[in-house]
Order: C-alpha cells, then sequence, then structure tokens
C-alpha cells in the first residue's frame, strides 16, 4: 500500500484513501433471532414477535438460512469460513433498539478474508476483504411523523444483516462506486439481498481519509448510509475536498461520523470520536458459539451458481464475445441468462448480444423495468427476430419496429422457437415489414432514386464516400425500410460503376 | 386423611386420584390459606378465578380417566417466570402490573402436566440478593421464625413450601437460589445441570448461570416436579440441553448396584471438599452437616476427602460475571416498551436516567454499575476475561474431584438464615455468604439441599449435595435414600 500512486490519481496532491463498510440485508424470510417475517413495508409494528419487542424471558435462536447466505457469500468472495464464530452483544440505549443490546459478531466473524475484483475502465481492480459477519438490525426511528415526538416502528429490528468490510485498498470515489456497484451485483446474483436500495437492503459506510503520497494513513471520516451510488460518488468527492480543503488551512482531522445531505451535496458530521460510546462488548451468553461444520459449506457449495466474472470469462471465451460485451451482459444474472438464451437458439452470439446490449437494454430502461418484465420482449421473441433478419425475412430496421410492436402485446409465453415463428410471421406480415429480397422491384426503385437525385450521383462520382451511404439511405426510405441494405448497397454499387 | 395442606405432591395426587378429594378442593383449601398467612409475604399475586378453572380443567381430566402424578395437584410459580393468568413483576417496581402475553417453558410444562397454578411467589428483585430482602414488595418471612429471612432470592418459594401454603413451587438458582431458601427453610430443592430446564421465559438475571428447579419437601416430590420441568426446548432457548427428558421417579426408585436392604448406598462415594470444612462455616451448621454424614455412612456410602481449591475465588469471579451479564440483560428495561416509566422527564437521557433510578431497587442499581464497570473498555480484559478463564479452572476442580467420588457433600450456607434487617446494609456480607453454592453454579453443575437437622436458633441447616453432568438422579436418589432414613424433611414449622 505504500507504493506511490500515479499522478493521474492524485487530488490537489494527496492521495485518497477509501475502505467500505457495506450493511446487505440478508433475503431471509424470518429474522435472524426470532420467527417473525422480515417482508418489507408491513404497518409498523405488525411484524415484531415478542423476541424481537425484547419482552422479559425471550431468548435468541439463530436461524440457519442467514448462515448459510453469509456462507455463500464467504464462497463467492474466497474468503475463509470459520468453524467456529461467536456472536457478541454490542450494548447501548437508544428506543429502537428493544433489548439495550445489538447481537453482532465482534471478535470472531464467520466470514473472514476474501476480495472483490472488478473492471475500472479497462483496469482490473482488486479490493480485499477484512471480514464479513452476521448481526441483527435495529428498528427504526420515525421522527417527523409525529409532531414533537418519536414514533418506533420496530417491523425492521431483528433483520439479518451481513456486515461487509473492507481494507481501505480504493483510490477514488470511481474505484469505490465500482465496488460497491461490483458488490452489489454479487450479492444480488448469488440471491444472497434482494439489493433493493431505496428500501435500504444495501446501506454503504464510506471510511474516507486522505495523504500525502507515501505519508501514514490520514484520519478517517465515515460517511454513513449511502444508499445510491450517484450519491455515493457526489459524497465522497464532496468528503474529500472538504478534508483537503482542511489540512490545506492547517486544520487537523478530526475522526468523525459523517451523514450526506443529497440536497445541499455536502456531508455534516453528527458525532465525533470524544462522544462515542463504550459499547461494552461481550460474548453473548444467550447463543453458544456458532459451529458451521465443512459438511454444511459443501453443501452450500453446491448450491452456488457460476459467479459473474467466471460468466463473463467464459462468455467471451465461447461465444467470442468482446470483454465490454460480456461485462455488460453479466450485470445481473438474469440479463445473462437471457442472452445465454437467444445465443444458443438462434446460433447468432453477436446479434444476440447486441439484441440485448442493445433494444433490449433501452427498453428496460425507458420502462424502468427488470429484463423479466412482461414488458420486455422474451428471449424467444427476441431468437425469433434474429432468425427472420439471418434468412433475410426482415431488415434490421424492420426487425426494430416489430421489437416495439412485440413490447405493446406483452411478453409472450411461447417457449419454442418453432411455434413462435408462425407468430412472428404473421406480425411481419400485418404490419408489412417483409424485407424486399425482390430484386427487379429493388432495381426499379433504385433507379428511381438515381434519376431522381443527380447532385448526388455526382458528388459520388467525385469521390465523396458520404454521398454513397446517403444514396442507401434513400433506397431504404423509398422501400420503407423493407429493402434489404445490403443487397441495395450492391446494387447501387453494381449500377454506380 | 390430613388436612389437604398437609400432603406433600405424591401424596396430593394419590387422594385426587383416588376421589378422597379434588382438584378443586385442593385448589380452594390452599388460596383460603394463602390468605389466611398472608403476613409472611410469600405470594405476590393470587387469580383465584383462573386457579379455579385450572381445577376444574384438572378434575375433568382425572374424570375423563386421565393420571399423573402432577394432575390436579396445586403448585406456585417464583415471580421471574412470565405467565399468562398473572402478572409477573420479577419482584421489582420496574415490572409492576407487566402482564406477559406467554407462559414461560416450565410453567407451561406443569400446566400440561395438569398441575394447578396458585400463584406468583415473592422472590429478590430480578432474583438478586439471598435474602428475599430486595423485593420492592416487602420482605418475606421465614416461618420458622418470623423475624429471621427465609433466604433468597427464591424467598417466596421456600417460604411458601415450609408453612404449607402450597406442597411444592418453582424457583431459579444463579448463584445458590434455590438451595440457599431451601437450607434456610427445611424444605428440599434442586438445581438442575445448567440447559436442563428451559430457560424460555425467565426473566434473566444471567444468562450463563440461571436455572429453573423444583422446591419441595421432600426428593420424591421434587422428582415429580423435574421429570415435568426438564427437557430440551432448543426452538426457544438455544442453551437448552439436548437431551431427553428422564422419569426421575423412576429414578429414586431403582436400586444402586451392590445395594443391600440396610445399605442402599453401599458403593457411594461422597466426597468432601476441604475448603466446605474450614472455619468460615459456623459450628453448628457443620454440626449437623456431620451428623448427616454419618447417617450416610450408615446407609452404606463411604466418606472421602476432596479439593476444590479455587472456593474461594468463586466470590469475586461470580460477583464479576453475574453482574457483567445483568447490566446488558436489564437494559431492556429502559421505559420504551413495557414496565416502569418515570411521569416527568426532559429528553430521552432524562427518561433513561428517572426512569431506571426509580424502577430498580439498590442491589440492582449496585450490580449493574459493577456489570458495566466490569465490561467497560479498558477493564474487560482484567476483569470479565480474567473471571471466565478462572471459572473454567474452577470448573476442572470439580471433574478432578469426581474421579474420587460420586457426589460431593457439604453445607449449602455458612450459617443458618439471619435476622431480617441484620445483612440489608453490608452487601459484601450477604456476597460472601454464598460461598458453598456459586462454585457449582460456575461450573453448570446439579446442586441440592436436603434438610439436615437445625442448628442456632432451632432453625434448619441444609446439606449439599453436587452431582456430575445431567446426574439429577443420582442426586435425587442419593437424596430420597437420606429421607427414608431421616425424618428432618417432615418438620413442619409451630403453628403451620
Amino acid at each position: 500500500m505504500s507504493s506511490t500512486p500515479p499522478k493521474s490519481l492524485l487530488v490537489q496532491g494527496y492521495e485518497v484513501v477509501i475502505g467500505f463498510e457495506t450493511h446487505t440485508q440478508l433475503a431471509t424470510k424470518s429474522k435472524i433471532f426470532s420467527r417473525a417475517s422480515t417482508a418489507f413495508g408491513a404497518e409498523p409494528n405488525t411484524q415484531a414477535c415478542a423476541v424481537d419487542l425484547a419482552l422479559p424471558g425471550t431468548l435468541p435462536v439463530m436461524n440457519r438460512e442467514a448462515v448459510a447466505l453469509a456462507i455463500r457469500l464467504g464462497l463467492a468472495l474466497g474468503s475463509h469460513i470459520a468453524e467456529h464464530s461467536v456472536f457478541a452483544r454490542k450494548n447501548y440505549f437508544y428506543p429502537d433498539l428493544p433489548k439495550g443490546y445489538q447481537i453482532s459478531q465482534f471478535e470472531i466473524p464467520v466470514v473472514q478474508g476474501g476480495e472483490v475484483s472488478f473492471l475500472l475502465g479497462e483496469e482490473k481492480k482488486t479490493v480485499r476483504l477484512v471480514r464479513a459477519h452476521l448481526e441483527e438490525d435495529a428498528g427504526k426511528s420515525l421522527h417527523d411523523e409525529f409532531h414533537g415526538m418519536t414514533g418506533i416502528d420496530l417491523n425492521r429490528a431483528g433483520t439479518p444483516l451481513l456486515e461487509i468490510v473492507t481494507e481501505p485498498d480504493m483510490r477514488s470515489s470511481a474505484e469505490a462506486v465500482a465496488y460497491a456497484k461490483e458488490l452489489h451485483k454479487i450479492v444480488t446474483w448469488i440471491g444472497i439481498c434482494n439489493g433493493n436500495m431505496q428500501e435500504g437492503s444495501f446501506r454503504c459506510d464510506a471510511n474516507v481519509s486522505v495523504r500525502k503520497p507515501g505519508a501514514e494513513l490520514g484520519t478517517r471520516r465515515e460517511i454513513k448510509n449511502l444508499n445510491s451510488f450517484k450519491f455515493m460518488q457526489q459524497a465522497i468527492d464532496y468528503e474529500i475536498r472538504w478534508q483537503i480543503d482542511q489540512i490545506e488551512d492547517g486544520h487537523a482531522i478530526q475522526q468523525a461520523t459523517v451523514l450526506f445531505n443529497p440536497d445541499t451535496g455536502e456531508t455534516r458530521a453528527m458525532r465525533t470520536k470524544e462522544d462515542a460510546a463504550d459499547y461494552r462488548y461481550f460474548p453473548d451468553p444467550d447463543l453458544p458459539p456458532l459451529v458451521v461444520s465443512r459438511e454444511w459449506v459443501e453443501q452450500v457449495r453446491a448450491t452456488m451458481p457460476e459467479l459473474p466474472r467466471q460468466m463473463a470469462e467464459r462468455l467471451v471465451r465461447d461465444y467470442g464475445l468482446s470483454a465490454y460485451d460480456a461485462e455488460t451482459l453479466t450485470q445481473s444474472q438474469s440479463m445473462a441468462n437471457y442472452f445465454e438464451a437467444v445465443a444458443k437458439m438462434t446460433q447468432q452470439p453477436k446479434l444476440a448480444s447486441n439484441w440485448v446490449t442493445g433494444e433490449v437494454a433501452a427498453l428496460m430502461n425507458r420502462q424502468q423495468v427488470s429484463i423479466d418484465d412482461p414488458e420486455v420482449p422474451g428471449p424467444v421473441q427476441v431468437s425469433a427476430l434474429i432468425q427472420r433478419i439471418s434468412d433475410g425475412a426482415i431488415s434490421h430496421s424492420g426487425a426494430k419496429t416489430a421489437f416495439q410492436e412485440m413490447a405493446i402485446r406483452t411478453r409472450t409465453s411461447f417457449e419454442e422457437l418453432a411455434a413462435y415463428l408462425v407468430e412472428l410471421d404473421a406480425l411481419i406480415e400485418s404490419r408489412g415489414l417483409k424485407q424486399m429480397n425482390d430484386s427487379s422491384a429493388l432495381d426499379t426503385l433504385i433507379d428511381d432514386v438515381l434519376a431522381t437525385n443527380a447532385p448526388m450521383v455526382e458528388q459520388f462520382r467525385a469521390g465523396k464516400d458520404k454521398a454513397f451511404n446517403a444514396l442507401v439511405g434513400m433506397v431504404m426510405k423509398a422501400s420503407k425500410g423493407k429493402a434489404n441494405p445490403q443487397q441495395a448497397g450492391d446494387l447501387l454499387r453494381q449500377k454506380l460503376q | 386423611m390430613k388436612d389437604l395442606h398437609q400432603l406433600g405432591v405424591a401424596e396430593l395426587a394419590a387422594a385426587i386420584a383416588d376421589k378422597k378429594t379434588s382438584a378443586i378442593e385442593a385448589a380452594q383449601h390452599l388460596l383460603a390459606r394463602a390468605k389466611q398467612h398472608e403476613t409472611l409475604g410469600a405470594y405476590l399475586a393470587l387469580n383465584e378465578e383462573s386457579t379455579l378453572a385450572q381445577a376444574h380443567a384438572a378434575d375433568a381430566r382425572i374424570a375423563a380417566g386421565e393420571r399423573g402424578p402432577l394432575l390436579g395437584v396445586p403448585l406456585a410459580h417464583k415471580d421471574i417466570f412470565v405467565t399468562t393468568d398473572f402478572p409477573t413483576t420479577a419482584g421489582s417496581k420496574m415490572l409492576q402490573g407487566y402482564q406477559s402475553p406467554f407462559n414461560a417453558t416450565v410453567v407451561q410444562r406443569l400446566a400440561d402436566a395438569g398441575a394447578v397454578t396458585l400463584g406468583k411467589l415473592s422472590c429478590d428483585e430480578f432474583a438478586m440478593g439471598g435474602s428475599n430482602e430486595n423485593s420492592a414488595f416487602g420482605a418475606v418471612r421465614n416461618p420458622w421464625d418470623i423475624t429471621r429471612v427465609p433466604g433468597g432470592s427464591s424467598g417466596g418459594s421456600a417460604a411458601a413450601v415450609a408453612s404449607r401454603l402450597v406442597p411444592a413451587a418453582t424457583g431459579t438458582d444463579t448463584g445458590g437460589s434455590i438451595r440457599q431458601p431451601a437450607s434456610f427453610t427445611g424444605i428440599t430443592g434442586i438445581k438442575p445441570t445448567y440447559g436442563r430446564c428451559s430457560r424460555y421465559g425467565m426473566v434473566a438475571f444471567a444468562s450463563s448461570l440461571d436455572q429453573a428447579g423444583p422446591m419441595a419437601r421432600s426428593a420424591a416430590d421434587c422428582a415429580a416436579l423435574l421429570s415435568a420441568m426438564a427437557g430440551p426446548d432448543i426452538d426457544r432457548d438455544s442453551t437448552s440441553l439436548d437431551h431427553p427428558a428422564e422419569d426421575y421417579s423412576a429414578a429414586l426408585l431403582k436400586p444402586r448396584e451392590g445395594a443391600t436392604a440396610t445399605q442402599p448406598l453401599k458403593g457411594l462415594r461422597i466426597g468432601l471438599p476441604t475448603e466446605f470444612f474450614g472455619a468460615g462455616c459456623a459450628p453448628d451448621v457443620l454440626a449437623a452437616v456431620r451428623v448427616a454424614l454419618a447417617e450416610y455412612e450408615k446407609l452404606g456410602a463411604t466418606l472421602v476427602d476432596v479439593s476444590l481449591p479455587r472456593t474461594e475465588l468463586s466470590i469475586p469471579v461470580y460477583y464479576v460475571i453475574a453482574p457483567a451479564e445483568a447490566s446488558s440483560n436489564l437494559s431492556r428495561f429502559d421505559g420504551v416498551k413495557f414496565g416502569h416509566r418515570a411521569a416527568q422527564y426532559n429528553d430521552l437521557a432524562d427518561m433513561y436516567q428517572k426512569t431506571r433510578s426509580e424502577g430498580f431497587g439498590p442491589e440492582v442499581q449496585r450490580r449493574i454499575m459493577i456489570g458495566t464497570y466490569v465490561l467497560s473498555h479498558g477493564y474487560y480484559d482484567a476483569y470479565y476475561l480474567q473471571a471466565q478463564k478462572i471459572r473454567r479452572l474452577i470448573a476442572q476442580d470439580f471433574q478432578q474431584a469426581f474421579t474420587q467420588c460420586d457426589v460431593i457433600a457439604g453445607p449449602v450456607a455458612p450459617t443458618v438464615a439471619w435476622k431480617i434487617g441484620e445483612k440489608s446494609d453490608d452487601p459484601l456480607a450477604n456476597y460472601l455468604a454464598d460461598i458453598y453454592t456459586l462454585s457449582t453454579s460456575l461450573a453448570g453443575l446439579p446442586g441440592m439441599s436436603v434438610p439436615a437437622g437445625f442448628g442456632a436458633g432451632h432453625m434448619p441447616v441444609g446439606l449439599q449435595l453436587v452431582g456430575n453432568y445431567l446426574k439429577e438422579g443420582e442426586l435425587l436418589h442419593t437424596a430420597h435414600a437420606f429421607q427414608q432414613a431421616t425424618d428432618w424433611h417432615l418438620k413442619t414449622p409451630e403453628g403451620f
């Protein structure tokens, strides 16, 4: 870590050092130490049982599913899964913490070490993990709903969290955001977290400090609860500038916890080290050490999916895609699976990739829906389109029109390509999208275009290549998109020679 | 037939089964008796309606032909067990009027066995104390001398059983809270192996030590209760032992290997820890214990000297670990969700401070402060961690002793019951009185108190028996054999 960073990464001569702590809400049905439901959005305090309310006499009982999900993360990130780990009590008073302590793994976490690798532009980056530990979430304090009072909603109390802690390995806000996006992709990919940042299922805290290259680590400030990638970058950039300004003005940085205000774009200290509580951690006597047998780890390993990085590498290898396309397609497991289905059905991986990252992704963005949404035509539909493009029945532009028609009609339930082709052909027919493959009709059309655009023909003959493309465009337009552009180009060139 | 209140668990169950009396008659009789002896301070809550409904239900089960060792038998619970039909206070103003939405596992299991709950019994606040003077609802009197304490923290349970208000009661023992009051009131009580009875529904004092157990007049009656109370509850209590329930009543009757008609305990080796028989123990107590041990020799047992070298350390170790856990366990009593909340406060911190200052008594506050201190940053290693290390050594000492003997015996407490108020200004003197019971709790071993005669002021003396892990059956058998040969457990305080 002491090697001199490239100059391009320095900000006003300072090196930026960032570490992350991410609270991922584990996708279990019930809470980590009780049987109450974890579903989001229920009426306040309807999903808190006696254990969550910390009624006298209640005791925690470990939810094994939460442990299994922690093991999944450990396996995905190449971590050590501890055979024995220990739950401790973190003691502090707050109204939304019913027991007066939070149960959290402190000294011995279940997931130890590991790393997250990702591309930052063209460059491969690796961020090392310190640990990932299991803990319970607190309830929510509602300060705005009740005038002059605070409401407490304990539905969230006891929700299982896996807190993923990195080494201070990141050197820019862009790298930090890329790390967070990669981690987000992994936890949703392996199914341990729904990834919903709005609902707080994936909450990042960024520890930020700056130093002169080669110097000791600077004092860090922790930006809490960054729950969007956009704010994450803004917050870190603001914090970096603020810290450098402070140091340049001769002030020392005080260790502090800060909050980012998206309205002002600023970070503000909520508490400093001086008022840090003494949490009086000690092993929770209500919970024996968590024992994870090798057999259990192997059972979980047997259910692990191919991971995004492995899959991206395989897409490059098996389908000849570019690294960039493979990366784009493995943004989510559903998109990657969608692509593979189309590639296999059509045997046209490049076209499949172009369609999924092009039209399909554009539609998803436009409608703000996932690839599994009924508004997005399914892999069979896109495969059928690609098939008809390949066999010349429809042009690219015609296919795009057909795709929009499909989107309006909602996703088909056809699973067989052959069966859907019948429906697609009917659509092509009824919308008049069939490509003009008849060369005599095209011949006439081209002659008309050449006759009415003599100046353009002159320009081409004068050596302007652009004019040729314009002429092809005019032919396509005259054919209402039905002409096969390849064929039109060939014919046009023949006639111009 | 004797008066109903003179009958023990087995006798009463038999009388009810044989239709000589009924559950409803027994319940009515004992409810009346509870009111008659209100001045003892044993009961904190009665609910006549619920008790009679339970008794009717038991009678209906009997009418349907059902039989059971606890069916129709009235019991009462230490007010540390949460109950749906009675308020649960844990002896604290903090929980005055608190109503639990569920029953403790132990309470539920006894109810399922057909026992009829008469009410809730006083205890030291949050089970912290050895005299029952720390209850927010007043001291409990020892029926053998109403100017003396009944012991604690299960003082209400002990006084109620000794004064024949109820044939048996539940108690909890963290550092001696079943054994010491049993000893002080001349009854029989057993603290099982840690984890043998579920802690679910016990208001927690010190999680790694708390254990429920029965208190009754005889080992046989304790066996009947414990058979119903013990057994795994792993879906609710992670520290519950996954070890099947046992029929302890059957264990009493099963002869030891090598037993003869006159020597039922032939072959039993009783270990006497040198450290339990030193100058710290009052001569009257030692005298009674030695007479009891001589009786054991007559029954065929051999006495062997053993050593528990860290006995003295058990006091500081216990008074670090128990308050540490308590300071955290009691954090939930913050005035936010249930229990007492100060009427007037300025802000959140003020609400916490006033609520907890008003709600907790002085001994509880003292232990919360000790516990908070020993867990604090910079002190944790020196106190808490060190105490845990010595705790392991104490447990090892017992295992060493058990290579030489089957059961360990000695006094339960260094003295007989003291006068109410005598030690209430001296917490340290109270702590030191726990010396013979703490090490067993720290090691998680089963221990019991068996009536063994009388000491100064004609106050009862208990003999402590300690067994190895899960040897409750052997302990109860050993106590039962003694009670077959002696009648100390049948003595009743005058006027009761």
